[in-house]
């Protein structure tokens, strides 16, 4: 049977995200009970969590998490690691041995900072050379895969039923201000432990539930730009299409958007002539990175979360509020579970961003 | 034996005598002077020899009477040596000339679009309704790597350079006037118009009277520069430069003295009834830095305002042509595949030059995207487009837009009997004479290509749909939708897809 990666695998999925916009801290445990409810949305073939504001004592440094097939794995990327980054510190993950979570690679978190030399050297900015490294080592190292590498915030997902994966991971032992959470349905799979959502790339996490019918055009389109589809999914293409529009093309959330989830031609041409202008340009310039088929995503970043479906809204999504916190998730069940009094609850239109941030904005 | 062998023709004439009422329309219709009625017998004669079988006395006899078969007359039986080979040799054995040919190469290679399957939505993934959805066609042409630019207030700046917009990604490729008659070109520019895409000139300049639909017209500059000057270039909505066709990679065009009628000749800028001839390359350009320097011309004389194309003929290096072309300054490139139509071409060239475009389209996408420079032009793929799957297909390789020649002259009378280059069409398309042009009724002949082009988008739709896909930008390059079926691994390379049941 060919691994994750080297065919590509529809699924349907469940997800749901947190965040407390006065920047106060919560374990995962509430996505561990939000997600559990959506059970029967997942088929125990992958589950995870993303959280931000985790690691606050080593906010500076990126904090690569790495799943490793075997030792020599871990030589080398240690190796390769060492050659381009100083490595403030680096532990095995701490996990929780539960009969629900079996076949684990090795595990392991590294906080890493790029070698002043060998970055100045590069000529490229520190998160362009960080990147770099994390797609080097998922193309050529084989058995070693990055699987978060973000500053201050981690990824932490397996093969499993998503509540046991949170159990697995003591997510207990976290405090982060926002949180994101994944229960997957893919129709097969080898059941590797990286094929297994949020998918992270940098700062930047997207969950997602649906199957896009524009991903070869997406894939074609993005991995002209240096980035590498290894896993064929979708959330993997999603997640590079963001870092390009927000990191390197320094489009803002609501313009990324437009981008991936535009509104109607037929649509735009009844909105304001400011407001057509700026979304023809969108569209014209980024054809490409258009999604099609049903999708609704959370991308998570430092300082927010932003809540998207595709423009038919052929999957649900409802998003709400309660004092400082905010939620996201695929059903309103899986919110109410975790605060069954809301200030507000509403299901966004197909294509409209929702975006929930700190109150100091984004970080 | 020193003149030509009597041929016995390819095709007979066969009337039914219950039917025919000797109305004399046969005879009246055909240019080629196959028909005729002898008095005494009260009957109607054929002269099979005359007959190029364009079906238009089949089409306008009044009571069916008439059909045309395939003739059954044959030499004796040769794998290597079949008939056509050995006429050939016959008519030039008589002639000693060049062996002349119209329209698209007819010979049996494969045609890659009926070996690729399209996919549909199953279960994880809807199928989209189009009569209840939105199913977007339109698509924006030129180049898309502008940088991102903020005024004062942060909003976005307009970078693009000059764009086409196509509300279907369908356009109606180069024929000039002259090959073409001044009704079928009239026909093409209404259609254009009211379809909300383009048609292209060809190199033969543009009627007077068309400037008016300037704003869906490409204007050609091929190597014989006919009819090109300020007001011609002002007009267009883009500019294309030929540097070759796909029925004739490698040599220039031949227009006949006897299609240079006053009108064309104006048209053209050249004297009237002499032959007009383009030559094979265009002399100022020898090389890729002398293209740039043609494209930058363009460009200067029309204040950056309009869109540059190049159109290549598909040829064996196309995608390394392509990629010098992407860098030349062009926002467009146009690729003619090898069954592409024309109006004349040498008969060998025709048949045996260049590549099936489904194989070029799919280098040339796949060659700028590994340099990443596929956002530095839009790429229309020409050369045999037939239906609303050969479209669709097309741009899930990777084009942005297809030309269609044939399939228009199709639709407005045209039945393919491969005679354009004797200037007596029938149909009243490739033709000057004023009795046959005006057969060509410019006011149906630009409804029924409108109806064409809009039954193709119905197609298209529906298809898209099946796909889960509700938008033309998401299928383009799009190849996980398609699937080989009886190719072999390295034809499945060059195309980047892979065997059905994969």
């Amino acid at each position: 049977m060919l691994l994750e990666g080297q065919e590509r695998i529809p699924s349907g999925c469940a997800v749901t995200g947190v965040i407390d916009r006065s920047g106060k801290g919560m374990t995962g445990e509430d996505m561990i009970r939000s997600i559990a409810v959506m059970h029967d949305r997942s088929n125990g073939l992958g589950g995870g969590f993303a959280g931000y504001g985790i690691y606050p004592d080593y906010s500076d440094f990126y904090a690569f998490h790495l799943f490793f097939d075997d030792g020599a794995a871990k030589t080398a990327t240690e190796e390769f690691l060492g050659r381009h980054f100083e490595i403030a510190y680096a532990s095995e993950i701490q996990t929780r041995k539960i009969p629900e979570i079996t076949d684990e690679p090795l595990i392991w978190r590294y906080f890493v900072s790029p070698l002043s030399r060998k970055l100045e050297s590069s000529h490229l900015d520190e998160r362009e050379y960080t990147a770099r490294c994390v797609n080097k080592i998922n193309t050529y190292i084989k058995g070693a895969y990055v699987f978060s590498s973000g500053k201050n915030m981690g990824i932490f997902k397996a093969v499993g039923f998503p509540e046991d994966v949170g159990r697995f991971y003591k997510l207990e032992e976290y405090s982060g201000y926002s949180w994101t959470c994944h229960g997957r349905y893919p129709t097969n799979t080898p059941g590797w432990w990286g094929g297994a959502h949020p998918f992270g790339f940098l700062e930047y996490s997207v969950v997602h539930n649906g199957e896009i019918s524009s991903y070869d055009a997406n894939r074609r389109y993005i991995e002209m730009f240096g980035y590498k589809c290894n896993l064929q999914t979708d959330t993997e293409v999603i997640a590079y299409i963001f870092d390009y529009l927000l990191r390197r093309k320094k489009l803002t959330l609501t313009e990324a958007a437009h981008v991936v989830a535009p509104s109607f031609w037929s649509t735009i041409a009844r909105k304001s002539k400011e407001d057509q202008e700026q979304e023809t340009l969108l569209r014209k310039m980024f054809s490409s990175l258009l999604i099609t088929g049903p999708f609704s995503i959370i991308v998570g970043y430092p300082g927010g979360l932003m809540a998207l479906g595709d423009r038919l809204k052929l999957r649900s999504t409802v998003v709400a509020e309660k004092g400082d916190k905010a939620y996201i998730a695929s059903e309103e069940s899986a919110i109410r579970v975790i605060e069954p009094d809301l200030d507000k609850v509403w299901a966004p239109a197909g294509g409209e961003p929702v975006i929930f941030e700190l109150y100091g904005g984004r970080k | 034996m020193n003149g030509t062998l009597f041929i016995y023709p390819d095709y007979e004439v066969v009337r039914d005598y219950d039917k025919c009422i000797a109305c004399r329309v046969c005879e009246r219709q055909c240019a080629n002077e196959v028909h005729s009625y002898d008095p005494d017998l009260k009957k109607m004669f054929a002269d099979n020899t005359k007959c190029v079988n364009c079906h238009r006395c089949v089409c306008l006899c009044p009571t069916h009477a008439l059909k045309i078969v395939k003739s059954d007359n044959t030499y004796k039986i040769n794998a290597n040596w079949d008939n056509q080979t050995i006429n050939e040799v016959y008519r030039q054995a008589g002639t000693g000339g060049v062996l002349l040919s119209s329209m698209g190469n007819p010979k049996p290679y494969p045609v890659y679009w009926d070996k690729m399957l399209v996919n549909a939505s199953q279960v994880t993934n809807p199928s989209i309704d189009p009569l209840r959805e939105p199913m977007e066609t339109a698509v924006y042409l030129g180049k898309k790597n502008a940088g991102i630019e903020r005024d004062e207030n942060g909003r976005l700046k307009d970078t693009l350079p000059p764009q086409l917009k196509l509300s279907v990604p369908v356009m109606f490729s180069a024929m000039s006037y002259g090959s073409i008659s001044y009704n079928a070109h009239e026909s093409l520019a209404r259609a254009a118009e009211e379809l909300g895409i383009y048609y292209n000139t060809g190199e033969g300049g543009l009627h007077k009277d068309f400037y008016k639909y300037g704003k869906n017209t490409i204007v050609q500059v091929a190597s014989g520069r006919f009819g090109v000057f300020k007001d011609y270039l002002e007009t267009a909505a883009a500019i294309e430069i030929k540097m070759g066709q796909g029925a004739k990679p490698g040599i220039g065009g031949h227009l006949p003295g006897s299609k240079i009628t006053d009108a064309v000749s104006t048209t053209r800028m050249i004297p009237k009834g002499v032959d007009a001839i383009s030559p094979a390359p265009h002399h100022d350009i020898y090389s890729i830095e002398d293209l740039r320097q043609l494209v930058y011309s363009l460009k200067e004389a029309t204040d950056y305002k309009k869109p540059v194309i190049v159109k290549i003929a598909a040829v064996h290096n196309c995608a390394a042509i392509a990629s010098g072309i992407a860098r030349s300054g062009a926002d467009i490139i146009a690729v003619d595949g090898f069954r592409g139509g024309t109006g004349a071409a040498p008969t060998r060239i025709r048949d045996n030059v260049g590549i099936p475009i489904e194989l070029a389209l799919a280098s040339i996408d796949t060659r700028l995207r590994e340099e990443g420079i596929r956002d530095n032009v839009s790429i229309v793929a020409a050369g045999s487009i037939r239906s609303s799957t050969d479209l669709l297909k097309a741009i899930a390789l990777g084009a942005d837009a297809c030309y269609i020649g044939t399939a228009a002259l199709l639709s407005l009378g045209c039945h393919l009997c491969r005679s354009c280059h004797q200037g007596k069409c029938n149909w009243g398309i490739a033709t000057q004479r004023p009795e046959l042009v005006k057969r060509l009724n410019p006011e149906i002949g630009y409804r029924r290509l409108v109806r064409l082009v809009t039954a193709w988008k119905h197609e298209l739709q529906e298809m898209m749909g099946g796909m889960g896909i509700n938008s033309v930008e998401a299928l383009r390059g799009n190849r996980l939708m398609l699937r080989g079926i009886g190719l072999t691994d390295r034809e499945l390379s060059v195309l980047g897809i892979r065997h059905a049941g994969e």
